[in-house]
């Protein structure tokens, strides 16, 4: 039974959340709103985390996992069983945060790429981050090397930014970038490097083979809190500068001219954005894996719920993005324990029937 | 001093002209028609007078400063464009839209308050759109989306307005009406006005002064008695027209004459299908 438990607060996550936002749809936002908002969304991140902690293989049973909850941390903590001690604190804990993390980076980059190419397809991906962060990956798993003491995420970003490089370099000139050649760009570059990884895959050993698919369909498991306090300080640095032009970005959403005469140095702040929003999906990517789905869809559901005003687009994408990924990787690693699955299987699973129950409601 | 002042402007798109020695003066409070065959450069010349495209030649000042010396959120509290369309990709809400039009007038961090609803009120009210407020952009009909712009513009309080065709989706009434509202607001607050409009009659009507353009030169420039006149219209139209006195107003009024008259008339008359 236990595995089904997230059956229950997946439905409660959405349900509060449909329920915070509605009410308030007719006002504009407001300081007071986003706050508001804000603190909603993070009670149901910690929520979520806290209901996460407590399920999964293991045989913890939850009896004194619940009296940790309420009882405060430092008195339950010292007598519980070292094994489980281990399993929560150094498995599922490191491992929830960091889908948390991940979540957010890959969910505020979509809004942001969403926004600046005025594009509601574009995702964190489309720029081609994600080809050259796996090419990097699957070299550094088929060759084995590893570039101390980085390893593979080490050569995932490295990757990541030189495609960056690449990108802006084919699509910018010295005076500004076009967002219609900057999403050709991408195309482009996503289709070298797919062709790239599929050379790489087909000469692969059976064994690299595995964990290179595992890696290219998005993969939690190796969280380690070194990862997590990196991808954990990009993302803030990354969620801060995006924040700043969150309100500039509203008005080049509706037209880079308007932008332009309502005041915003149109240039400046596309390239603040898309550098930004390019290095958070890098980390994210190299850590992670491709994630699918998440970056693309958590930012509509949230516009669809609350509007599009960024300022308060970005924060609640961010934190409803990493609770969904924190869902996500429960189920992940939980409904064929003791094997795991890739969480970006999960993602498009739960998340399109979602979407689409949201596309209905909008329409109705 | 004058409020805008363009000398010698001459801009070029890749290697085409589209402005030629572009001199004129707008006082402030001034109401400025700009006509002109399609291609002639009217929404260029708005675009470089808004600073958003820059001349290669030539020097655009507003109140004696230059355009290019002037930070763009400092041209945007004095300077307000109503676009000829708009496109929305995600919906924003009428009032959200409107609010952008305090954007200049608000730091980066301050988040619209009480005098910016306000502002913002008082904008959809006069462009009749209040009742729209909580409606997305695109449930919006191309008229009432028009009237949300204008709205936007009036709330961002310029001293000039730009207007590129600002009513090509606007029925007669609402024509009518943001015309007026526009001319109010030009008289009693001494809002300086640029508006480019395809219908010659209209700027008759409203405007102080016309500019005719043509290929990207200014062809003649005066009150609409000076430059609407028959043989001005036919040499920069190249098209038959009639002009005489509006009796109602005692503005030059212009007919447009089919180049084939008898031609055509007896066609419709005979009922005979056209031979091709």
């Amino acid at each position: 039974m236990r595995k089904y438990f997230f059956l229950p607060f997946f439905t409660l996550t959405a349900l509060t959340l449909s329920a915070s936002h509605r009410s308030e749809q007719d006002n504009v936002v407001t300081m007071k709103r986003v706050l508001q908002v804000t603190i909603t969304l993070f009670a149901v991140f910690v929520f979520v985390s806290a209901i996460s902690l407590l399920v999964g293989p293991g045989g913890i049973s939850m009896l004194p996992l619940l009296k940790l909850l309420f009882t405060g941390w430092s008195e339950a903590t010292f007598s519980l069983p070292s094994t489980e001690k281990t399993i929560l604190f150094s498995i599922r804990l490191p491992r929830i945060i960091f889908a948390g993390i991940v979540g957010a980076c890959l969910s505020m980059a979509g809004v942001v790429f969403q926004g600046l190419l005025r594009n509601p397809l574009a995702d964190p991906y489309i720029l081609g981050i994600s080809g050259g962060s796996a090419v990097g990956a699957i070299i550094a798993i088929i060759t084995g090397i590893s570039l101390l003491p980085l390893g593979i995420p080490g050569i995932a970003f490295s990757g990541a930014l030189l495609t960056i490089i690449l990108v802006f370099g084919i699509a910018g000139t010295k005076k500004e970038i076009h967002s219609t050649t900057l999403l050709l760009a991408g195309v482009i570059v996503n289709a070298f490097f797919s062709a790239a990884i599929l050379f790489l895959i087909s000469i692969a050993s059976e064994r690299n083979l595995h964990s290179a698919m595992f890696w290219l369909m998005g993969d939690l498991s190796l969280a380690e809190w070194s990862d997590i306090a990196l991808t954990g300080l990009f993302l803030i640095i990354g969620f801060i500068t995006m924040y700043i032009y969150s309100r500039d970005l509203n008005l080049i959403v509706t037209g880079e001219e308007t932008a332009m005469q309502l005041g915003v140095n149109v240039e400046l702040t596309k390239k603040v954005l898309l550098i930004a929003a390019s290095i958070v999906t890098g980390v994210a990517v190299s850590v992670s894996g491709i994630i699918g789905f998440v970056g693309l869809i958590i930012p509509h559901m949230m516009r669809m719920l609350s509007g599009s005003d960024h300022r308060l687009l970005l924060p609640s994408s961010a934190l409803f993005g990493g609770s969904f990924l924190i869902v996500a990787d429960t189920i992940a690693r939980t409904i064929t324990a003791p094997a795991e699955l890739p969480v970006g299987v999960i993602t498009a699973l739960c998340g399109a029937p979602y979407f689409i129950y949201l596309l209905r409601r909008k329409t109705a | 001093m004058p409020l805008i002042t363009l000398e010698h402007i001459g801009f070029k798109y890749e290697e085409k002209w589209v402005l030629r020695n572009i001199s004129f003066e707008v006082n402030k409070g001034e109401f400025i028609g700009i006509i002109g065959p399609n291609g002639s450069g009217k929404t260029t010349l708005l675009k470089v007078i808004d600073g958003v495209l820059i001349p290669q030649e030539g020097d655009v000042q507003i109140n004696g400063i230059s355009c290019n010396k002037l930070k763009r959120e400092h041209l945007a509290k004095m300077i307000a464009v109503v676009p000829q369309e708009s496109m929305m990709i995600f919906p924003f809400t009428v009032q959200e839209i409107v609010l952008m039009g305090r954007a200049p007038h608000l730091g980066k961090w301050r988040f619209e308050g009480e005098t910016d609803f306000r502002i913002a009120c008082q904008a959809m009210e006069m462009t009749d759109t209040l009742s729209l407020r909580n409606r997305s952009m695109n449930a919006l009909s191309g008229g009432e989306r028009q009237r949300v712009l204008i709205a936007r513009a009036l709330a961002q309080q310029p001293q000039i307005m730009l207007l590129d065709e600002p009513t090509a989706f606007l029925d007669i009434k609402h024509e009518i009406d943001f015309f007026d509202m526009i001319q109010l607001l030009n008289k009693n607050q001494d809002l300086t006005v640029m508006a480019v409009t395809h219908d010659i009659n209209l700027a008759s009507l409203y405007c102080d002064r016309i500019i005719l353009l043509r290929e990207g030169n200014i062809h003649c420039m005066g009150s609409p008695d000076e430059v609407i006149n028959e043989s001005h219209i036919k040499e920069v139209y190249e098209t038959n027209v009639a002009v005489d006195k509006n009796p109602a107003t005692g503005k030059p009024r212009v007919t447009p004459l089919s180049s084939h008259p008898s031609e055509g008339g007896s066609r419709l008359k005979s009922g005979a299908a056209p031979q091709l």
